[in-house]
Formats: C-alpha cells, sequence, structure tokens
C-alpha cells in the first residue's frame, strides 16, 4: 500500500516536470511532418474545396506557403475549417499552428487576446450588399434594417459603432459563417449583409445572378487581413512572418514560379541571390534550409501569382489589385529588405 | 489467554487492511490524494499555457463595453452597455423561453396524454403519432426545421400578410400591437390585485359552504368573471388609459407595436413541441398508474367522465405525474441553450459565445454559463425534492 | 307431436345481430362516433387530415424528382420534393469524407457492430458466452479497422470522418465507454465510504445540471489548457471524452434505480455467504442491477444518439452538417426541407426502432420475475 502511494507520488512528480518542459513549435511542427493551418469554412476565393475535394484558395497557399518553407514541400499541411467564434481559441490552444482566415488585425487581439500577427496579405475595408430592387445606394439609408452579421468579428464592432454615429437603428441577425449568410440574406431575413469587400465580392460571385445585388459603395471601416500565430514563440512567428515577406518581395524582384529554378542557380541581383540561398546564410537564421524561399516559390508562386490565381480580376470574383499592389505600382504592399 | 497471544503479536500493516473501518479510512484518504494530485496538475498546466500565451486572467473585462449589439433584449441595452449586462440580457431571454416553453408544453402535454387515451381510434392515434414523432427526432433538427420554414414561407415584411387588421405576419417576425400605459393604469392593476384576492377567498367560501350544507357554487364561473370583469371596470373607471402602439411598415421593417422574432419562435414552438411529447408520456403514465377500480368506483357513485377525470383521477395521479413533470422542465431550459443554432441571443450565445470571443476569455466565460445553468439545476432539483417529501405517502 | 307425445318446436334459425353491433360498423360506431362530441371531433379531424396528407403525399412522393443535377433542373423536372440533393450526395451523408476506396472498412465496422450487439441484447444465443468475447474485443477491432495505421489499411484521420459514420462512432463509443464509468459511479453513489459518495455525487449532479452544449464548448476551448503545454489530442477525442463523462453520469442514474430495485436479502446474503464487497458485486448484484437497468440504458442510448447532432455546433459534420453544407452550395440552394426531412426520418427509424426494442425488454423482464 505504501509503495501504491509512492508511486502515485511519483507519476505526479514526472507529469508536473513534463509540464516544466516547453518545446518550441517548429520542433513541434517538424515532428508532426506538417502544419496544421486554421482556415475558413467556406468563403469563395479564399477557402473552397475544388472539384477534386482538395482545399484552395487565397489564404489557402498561405498555408502551402509555409509548409514549403519548413519543409520544401507545400502538400505537408493540414487544415481545420474554422468560424469566425471558434478560430482564436483553436490558435491559443494549440490546435492549429498558424490561422490563415481573413483575420483583422486589431490592437485588442494584438494584445488582449495574446496573438501575434505576421502581416497583412489583404488590405480591405468593411461594406454592405444589399439586393438592387431595394434601391438603396450608400449605408446611411439603410436605418431600420435587418443585417445579417458574423458573430465574434470585428465587423459585428463596427457594425454597432457604425449605426451608433449614424443614429439609426437596426436589427441584427447572428449568423455563423457566410453560408449561413448568404441563405438568410437571398431568402429575405435580413435586407443586407456586412463583412470585408473581398467577402462580399467573393459572395456575391456565388449567387445566381450577382448583377441583381449591389455591393455599396460604402467602406465604414479599415480591415487589415492576414495571418496570424500564438503569442509566446517569437522563432514561429518570424518564419511565418518571414514567408509573407518573401511572397510580396518575390513579387517585388520578379521571382516567380516560371523562374524561380534559373534564378536560384545564381545570377546578378544579391538581393534575389540571398533570397533564394546562393550567397549567405540566412536560412540558418530561422533554423529552416538554405532555400527556402526558392521551395515556397516553387509550391505556390509569388503574391502575384497567388492573388490572380484565386480573386484576381480575370476570376469570378474579379477584385483589382487596388490597396494591394506593390507601393511601386500604386499599392501599399511594402515587405522589409531580407539581409 | 488468547487476549495474552493476541497482544503479543507483532503490528503487521496488513491489519490495517484487515480491519474493515480503517481499510475504509485508508481508501478514502488515498482517493483524497489522487484526487488532490489530479487537480494540482490540472492547474498547473492551465497556470502554465495561460502564462505562455500571456492571456490575462481575472472578471475585470465584465465591466468594459460589450460593443455588440443585441437583437432581441428585455431590458435596455446598447452596444456601450457592459458584458455583465449583455450576460443579463442573456439570462433574461433564456428566462422568458424557458417560462413560456415550459407553460405552452405543459398544456400541449396535459391534452396530448389525456387524448391518447380517448375511446376515440382517431384521436388516439393521431396523439400517438405526435408523442412517437417530435420524441425520435433530435431537438436541434426540429429547431432548425421550424426555423427553416418560417423564415422561407413567410413573406417579405414588405408583403406581410394581415390575418387581422393591425397583426402582420412576416419571416421578420409576427408583430402585434403593444399596450402603452399612462395616467392611471394603475387602477387596473389595482382592479386585478383586488379581483385575484377575491377569487382565492371565493374559492375557500366555497369549500367551506360545501362542506357545510353541500351546496356547490359555481367557483370557476365566478373566478373567471370576476378576474376579467374588474380589470376591464377599472379600465373604463380611469379613463380608458390605455392606448395602443400599431405596427407600422417604415423602409426596410415594422417600426413600434410588439414583436415575435422568428428566432424566438422557432426555439419556443419546437422546445414546447418536443417537451410536450415526453409530458404526454408522463401523464399517461401517471393517468394509467391509477387503478381502474378508481374509476369504477366513481361511476358507480354517478360521476360523469369529465367530473371523474378531474376530481378523482387526475388528483392521484399528480403524486406520480409531478417529479418526471419537474425534470422535464429542467431539461426544457436546459435544451434551451440550443438557442445559438438559429441565433437566438440567451445566456450561452451572449456570454458564452460572443463575448468569449470578442474578449478571449474562455475560462471566464465558460465558468459564469456553468455556474449559472448549474444553479438553475439545483433550484429546481431542491424544490422537487421538497414537493416529494411533502406529498410522499404516510402509510401506516 | 312426436310418438312420445311432446309437443315437438321446430328451432327457428338464429336471427342475425343488429347491424350496428357487430364488425366493421360496431368498431366505428365505438371509437369514432361514440358520442355527440367523439363525433364531430372525428368528422373535423378527417377534414383537416382531408384537407393536409394528400398534398403532403403528393409533395413527397407523386410529385417528387428523385435525380437531378441541380436544383434549377429539380424544378424545371417536377413541382414536389427535390429529393436528388439527398441522392446525389448520398454518400457524403453517410460516410462524411471517408476515402472513397477505404468506405469498405466503415461497411465491415458496422456488419461486425450489429454482430456483436447480438448476444448483449438477446438472451438466448447458442455459444453466447464466446460471442460475448468478440463483443468485448470489438472497440478495438473497429478502432483499428476504421483508423487504420497498421499494415495494409492505410491511416483515415478522424477529421474525415462525417455524416451517419460520425453519429455511430460518437454514440457507440460514448455509451460503450460511459457503462463501466457509470456502474462506479453508481456504486460509488451508495459507498458507505463518505468521500467517494460526495465525489460521485458531486460529479452526477454537476454533469446533470449543465447542457451538453456547454460541455462541447469546453471540450473544444478548454481542454486543451487542462493539457501540458505542447499536447493536443484532436476533437473528436475531446468530444468522445465530454460525451462519454456526461452519458456517465445519466447512465448512473439508470444503474442506481436497478441497483436499488434488488431486494436488500440478495446483499445480505452475499455477505453471510462470507463474500467480499467486489465479489458480491461483480458476482450476484450486478448482474441483476444491469438486466434491470437495460431497458434504461437503452432509453439512454436514444437519447445519446439523438444527442450527437450536437457536434455540429462546434464544427463537426454530422448528418446535419453535411446537410448544412450541402445547402451552402449554389447548386443546390434554398432546399432546406428536404435535407432536414430526410436527415429527421434517418433518427427517427433509429430511435424508434430502438425505443421499440426496449419496450419489449420491459414487457419480457416484468414477466420474468
Amino acid at each position: 500500500m505504501k509503495r501504491d502511494l509512492l508511486t502515485i507520488a511519483a507519476a505526479g512528480l514526472v507529469a508536473g516536470a513534463a509540464s516544466l518542459a516547453h518545446a518550441a513549435t517548429l520542433d513541434d511542427v517538424k515532428a508532426k511532418g506538417f502544419v496544421q493551418c486554421g482556415i475558413n469554412t467556406g468563403l469563395p476565393g479564399f477557402a473552397y474545396k475544388d472539384d477534386a475535394g482538395e482545399w484552395q484558395g487565397f489564404d489557402v497557399d498561405y498555408c502551402k506557403a509555409l509548409a514549403a518553407a519548413v519543409f520544401g514541400d507545400a502538400s505537408k499541411v493540414k487544415y481545420t475549417n474554422l468560424t469566425g467564434a471558434t478560430r482564436f481559441e483553436a490558435l491559443k490552444s494549440g490546435e492549429v499552428d498558424a490561422l490563415s482566415r481573413n483575420t483583422t488585425w486589431t490592437y485588442s487581439r494584438d494584445t488582449d487576446l495574446a496573438l501575434t500577427f505576421v502581416g497583412v496579405n489583404y488590405y480591405d475595408g468593411q461594406g454592405f450588399i444589399a439586393k438592387k430592387e431595394l434601391g438603396v445606394t450608400s449605408a446611411t439609408e439603410l436605418g431600420g434594417a435587418s443585417i445579417c452579421i458574423q458573430t465574434g468579428t470585428t465587423t459585428e464592432l463596427n457594425l454597432a459603432d457604425f449605426f451608433r454615429t449614424n443614429n439609426m437603428e437596426y436589427e441584427p441577425v447572428p449568423i455563423e459563417n457566410n453560408e449561413e449568410a448568404r441563405q438568410n440574406y437571398l431568402a429575405g431575413r435580413c435586407d443586407a449583409y456586412t463583412t470585408d469587400r473581398s467577402g462580399l465580392a467573393a459572395t456575391r460571385a456565388a449567387l445566381e445572378n450577382p448583377s441583381d445585388h449591389v455591393i455599396l459603395k460604402d467602406v465604414i471601416s479599415k480591415e487589415p487581413l492576414g495571418p496570424l500565430v500564438r503569442q509566446g514563440d517569437d522563432e514561429w512567428a518570424d518564419i511565418a512572418r518571414w514567408t509573407l515577406n518573401a511572397l510580396i518581395l518575390a513579387e517585388e524582384y520578379g521571382i516567380d514560379s516560371a523562374n524561380v529554378d534559373q534564378l536560384a542557380a545564381g545570377g546578378d541581383n544579391p538581393e534575389i541571390n540571398r533570397m533564394l540561398g546562393t550567397e549567405g546564410e540566412f536560412g540558418a537564421m530561422l533554423r529552416l534550409d538554405k532555400d527556402w524561399v526558392a521551395n515556397v516559390i516553387r509550391g505556390v508562386g509569388n503574391y502575384g501569382e497567388i492573388f490572380d490565381r484565386h480573386i484576381g480580376p480575370d476570376t469570378a470574383i474579379g477584385l483589382d489589385r487596388g490597396l494591394n499592389a506593390q507601393y511601386k505600382d500604386g499599392g501599399i504592399l511594402y515587405a522589409p529588405p531580407y539581409r | 489467554m488468547a487476549a495474552a497471544d493476541r497482544a503479543d503479536e507483532p503490528f503487521r500493516l496488513t491489519d490495517i487492511w484487515a480491519n474493515q473501518r480503517s481499510r475504509s479510512l485508508v481508501i478514502q484518504i488515498i482517493t483524497l490524494i489522487v484526487l488532490l494530485l489530479a487537480v494540482s496538475w490540472i492547474v498547473n498546466n492551465t497556470i502554465r499555457n495561460l502564462s505562455d500565451l500571456g492571456v490575462e486572467t481575472g472578471y475585470g473585462f465584465l465591466w468594459d463595453p460589450a460593443s455588440y449589439d443585441i437583437n432581441q433584449h428585455l431590458i435596455d441595452y446598447s452596444s456601450r452597455s457592459t458584458h455583465a449586462r449583455a450576460a443579463l440580457v442573456g439570462f433574461l431571454n433564456t428566462a422568458l423561453v424557458a417560462v413560456t416553453g415550459v407553460a405552452f408544453a405543459t398544456v400541449l402535454g396535459f391534452i396530448a396524454g389525456v387524448l391518447r387515451l380517448s375511446p376515440n381510434w382517431l384521436i388516439a392515434k393521431l396523439m400517438t403519432v405526435y408523442v412517437e414523432a417530435t420524441r425520435n427526432v433530435p431537438l436541434l433538427l426540429q429547431i432548425l426545421l421550424w426555423y427553416g420554414i418560417v423564415v422561407n414561407a413567410l413573406p417579405h415584411p414588405r408583403n406581410a400578410a394581415e390575418p387581422v387588421g393591425g397583426f402582420f405576419l412576416s419571416n421578420r417576425g409576427f408583430y402585434l400591437p403593444r399596450p402603452l400605459w399612462e395616467d392611471g393604469a394603475w387602477l387596473i392593476a389595482a382592479g386585478l390585485l383586488a379581483a385575484v384576492a377575491f377569487a382565492i377567498w371565493f374559492a375557500g367560501h366555497a369549500r367551506r359552504v360545501q362542506e357545510r350544507t353541500g351546496r356547490i357554487y359555481p367557483v370557476l364561473l365566478v373566478s373567471l368573471c370576476v378576474l376579467v370583469g374588474a380589470p376591464v371596470i377599472a379600465f373604463f373607471l380611469a379613463g380608458s388609459p390605455v392606448s395602443l402602439d400599431w405596427p407600422e411598415l417604415k423602409g426596410f421593417n415594422f417600426v413600434g407595436g410588439f414583436a415575435v422574432k422568428p428566432e424566438f419562435f422557432a426555439l419556443w414552438f419546437a422546445l414546447s413541441l418536443y417537451t410536450g411529447a415526453f409530458i404526454a408520456e408522463i401523464v399517461r403514465g401517471g393517468i394509467l398508474s391509477v387503478s381502474h377500480g378508481q374509476t369504477e368506483a366513481a361511476h358507480a357513485l354517478g360521476l360523469k367522465p369529465g367530473r371523474t377525470m378531474r376530481l378523482v383521477i387526475l388528483p392521484q395521479a399528480l403524486r406520480v405525474i409531478v417529479p418526471p413533470l419537474i425534470s422535464q422542465y429542467l431539461n426544457l431550459t436546459k435544451n434551451s441553450s440550443l438557442a445559438i443554432a438559429v441565433g437566438y441571443m440567451d445566456l450561452t450565445a451572449t456570454i458564452g459565445r460572443i463575448s468569449l470571443n470578442q474578449t478571449g476569455r474562455a475560462l471566464e466565460c465558460m465558468s459564469i454559463v456553468l455556474t449559472v445553468y448549474l444553479m438553475i439545476s439545483l433550484l429546481i432539483s431542491a424544490f422537487m425534492n421538497w414537493y416529494n417529501r411533502r406529498i410522499r405517502l404516510v402509510e401506516r | 307431436m312426436d310418438r312420445s307425445g311432446h309437443q315437438v318446436h321446430e328451432k327457428v334459425a338464429d336471427m342475425r345481430p343488429p347491424i350496428t353491433s357487430v364488425g366493421w360498423v360496431r368498431w366505428l360506431r365505438e371509437n369514432l362516433f361514440s358520442s355527440p362530441l367523439s363525433a364531430a371531433l372525428t368528422l373535423v379531424t378527417a377534414y383537416v387530415l382531408y384537407l393536409l396528407v394528400p398534398p403532403l403525399f403528393g409533395w413527397a412522393f407523386l410529385d417528387a424528382v428523385w435525380f437531378a443535377a441541380s436544383r434549377e433542373e429539380c424544378w424545371a423536372t417536377g413541382e414536389g420534393a427535390c429529393w436528388a440533393i439527398v441522392t446525389t450526395r448520398v454518400d457524403q451523408f453517410v460516410y462524411g469524407d471517408y476515402p472513397a476506396d477505404e468506405r469498405w472498412r466503415a461497411v465491415l465496422a458496422f456488419v461486425l457492430l450489429l454482430l456483436a450487439l447480438v448476444p448483449i441484447l438477446f438472451d438466448r444465443v447458442p455459444g453466447r458466452a464466446r460471442w460475448l468475447v468478440f463483443s468485448l474485443l470489438y472497440p478495438l477491432i473497429a478502432y483499428v479497422l476504421l483508423i487504420g495505421g497498421v499494415p495494409g489499411l492505410p491511416e483515415v484521420e478522424t477529421a474525415k470522418f462525417g455524416g451517419f459514420l460520425l453519429t455511430l462512432v460518437i454514440g457507440v463509443t460514448g455509451i460503450s465507454a460511459s457503462l463501466p464509468l457509470g456502474i462506479l459511479l453508481a456504486l460509488g453513489r451508495r459507498s458507505d465510504l463518505f468521500i467517494i459518495r460526495v465525489l460521485s455525487v458531486g460529479f452526477i449532479e454537476f454533469i446533470r445540471g449543465v447542457p451538453l452544449i456547454t460541455l462541447l464548448f469546453v471540450a473544444s476551448t478548454l481542454l486543451n489548457y487542462f493539457l501540458p503545454p505542447g499536447t493536443s489530442f484532436n476533437l473528436l477525442v475531446r468530444v468522445l471524452i465530454m460525451v462519454t463523462l456526461f452519458s456517465s453520469a445519466y447512465l448512473a442514474e439508470v444503474i442506481r434505480g436497478g441497483l436499488q430495485a434488488i431486494p436488500g436479502g440478495q446483499y445480505e446474503a452475499a455477505n453471510s455467504l462470507g463474500l467480499s464487497y467486489w465479489k458480491s458485486m461483480r458476482l450476484i448484484i450486478l448482474p441483476q442491477a444491469l438486466k434491470i437497468s437495460i431497458p434504461g440504458i437503452v432509453n439512454s442510448f436514444i437519447a445519446l444518439f439523438k444527442d450527437t447532432t450536437l457536434v455540429i455546433i462546434i464544427g463537426m459534420l454530422d448528418p446535419l452538417g453535411i446537410g448544412k453544407a450541402t445547402l451552402s452550395d449554389a447548386t443546390w440552394q434554398g432546399l432546406s426541407t428536404e435535407v432536414y426531412v430526410f436527415v429527421a426520418l434517418f433518427f427517427f427509424i433509429c430511435c424508434f426502432s430502438m425505443s421499440r426494442y426496449s419496450l419489449y425488454l420491459e414487457r419480457k423482464l416484468h414477466t420474468g420475475h
């Protein structure tokens, strides 16, 4: 009996000791063999299932880029679909390693929620979509309307602020995700749906008669969307941040999936050489391979290619680069130098 | 000799195990130690995880502005109200759907239960179909089904149906005129209170007269007349101090009046149908538990079937019916947490979902939700135990 | 007059009974028209049924479209229910995202489940003892079959479980894992040891006092905090843990009822035979208690089975979740009634047959004593 007590005490001590050791996320991911990435449950253009049942999209490609950075293989990634309400807890609790789910970077999310935003991959703003037959041209005419709104988002808070400052009443119709919003909006339960304008464009593209619906011209908030990781692991945050920067820098310097192999053999441009690993030991600074950037570009292409592939002007979503063009082209995409 | 022998034997550890009292003591101590170790392990892990993440703990966030709107609130609420007020609004919404659900479910359950025993074959079979169909389909599914029917089948407010002048039915809700109380309305309330007091006194008086002389006063009729008449008379005496706020279509929605939203309706209706089916079974079981000899004796005394049910069967059946009935009420209250599936803002939806996600305080918010439900359950269970003790058959 | 002188009467043929007291006319009179009120009710109900049932029947069967490629095609073909949304996606409804060429494993696991249930639910089966060993090993067999990871069976991650497969996995695992826990809790609640009793009662009252959905929220948000940093169970495992704990509290009450129904004489007889507490429980008390409690256990299983739909709220794809995901596809928008009715029908058939079985059991056990 005394032996039983001793065993129990020993087990408790071991368990306590085990909780003291804390592995870094990069080591955990490498041990697992894949990156667990949190994505949307379904937003055309950003995260959607193709005909083969595989997840594709603007945000999904970032996850693939992260996998390519760590493993050299963009397919070593598994996805967890998260709603607006479940995404932060999943990230904080360790269920996913990174969140690429059109999430707005705000002060309180960065500080209070203990999350780390690694950059902005889409500069957006909040808007409204309404049926053309309502004859509404501006959001200020929506007094007294029913508005579908996703819970647990910044759009919810911005909506409340907008209507309060404009002294208008409204009926919020809470919904969990984009599909429910579309159903309620089409059924007439709500007069308008509000979310990021990129989401509105994606939603409208998936409707039967897109021209029957109008995206109102008002942009009522800034919505810088970007990927994020947990607080507390700076190394992993750096890897995530520089993966995004690498995508942007690659477009700035003209590296794309077609010429990456040729440029990786060595060339005249020192910045390209540093990025693709022919000069210096930059990969080792993040405990990654020398040619991690080359792997990323090989896996998913550069920022422009990703944009054009999923949400560009030639796709059903049809978004212009706008603010999301490189700074040299009139936008505000500006990544720090790779040196 | 034997005693001396026993005193000479050395004390062995296994003697503790052999003696039942000491053995039970040791087992309890070990259990306690294991439990404390497990709890401390969990607490240690939680503290480590939270500090690694840099998450703050504490209930101070409850007094920060919530910054989100709630579409149905029984008390004043705006997006500048605190999280604590949002939790209160959620709690009142839960209470609203629970109380109205219990009322309708009880009525439905008793009617269905009694009708299932009806001699009319068609009615009995219909009630059986209702009970079996609703009991065997998950509640969440029924809630979503009713919500889908209401939202998809009812017309847009601009084409709202108007069954009676001033009442509107649309897929945004059922709109009724709302009474506005002006000066002098207190007289109506006073009249109602006086009527209630009179009704109670009259019932007691009628019973005393019946026991003494055998005369039966029409208590129900008189009470109803008084309960309806007194407030009406007070209303006219005070000069009609109540006006109605009629709903009007302004722009997108109806303004004014009182609205029953589709979310509330779907939740309330599905909950009542579902719980009503279980109550019907309980009522039927209770009525069947009363020995048939009681019915025969009542009939032999010349009581009509309606009177038999009301005066002889139901009072005895109630003894069997009430305990499981109260646990069904508890189930209904707990099932109301499914409100989140249709967007009705009850306690779980406000503080357990939206506040939790906007502030990130998962532990604190979840602890509030669990504590509130636990307290409701314990209260109802305590009431049930008290009631059981009170009506327990005192056997000789 | 016959030969002995008695008057002989010809036996006249029996008169037929009045037409209103035999056959279907009598049945009608007694059951449908026994009193004026009853007659009125019958007529009104019959009229309402006449108004409702034929259109419903037409919508569901006669005018329904069974196969089509999209909602437009459905509505162009017929006016009734568009069951095509179910027939084209029936694979998803049954298996979720389970890989198509591994589906035989799920089917095999289901067939083995039915086989494993036979000795538990039916008494007089030849070779029952050996069959029960198979039933006990079934969870392990099913785990290996469904998840794989052994040579010859490629691994299928639990995130791909969905549809009816997921419902059965959660339901069966929940009830079979919570049974031993429930027995322990029931015994603990009746124990003389104060600490054990307090712990059991506290646990049972806590679990029974909160809605299942809040426990599922805890599973999806908080459970990872309680584990050492760096570890994380996948969502299905966490849900199974919570469902098991939930179900064990309710089962404990059912088994406690069974334990209370056993005459005190059994306990005393076991004691007088010199059996220790655990021996008497194992050999004498528990077999009887479990036999009495089986209808209650089946009812608990029915409730658990219905409660598995709640996992949709934390993002898992049970049949209801598959239904909602299907509805969000642009080709099938607006057909919520068909989807919900189909899922409701599935649950109705399962739960109704289980409750009929439970009634049959109750009747059998009642006369058995």
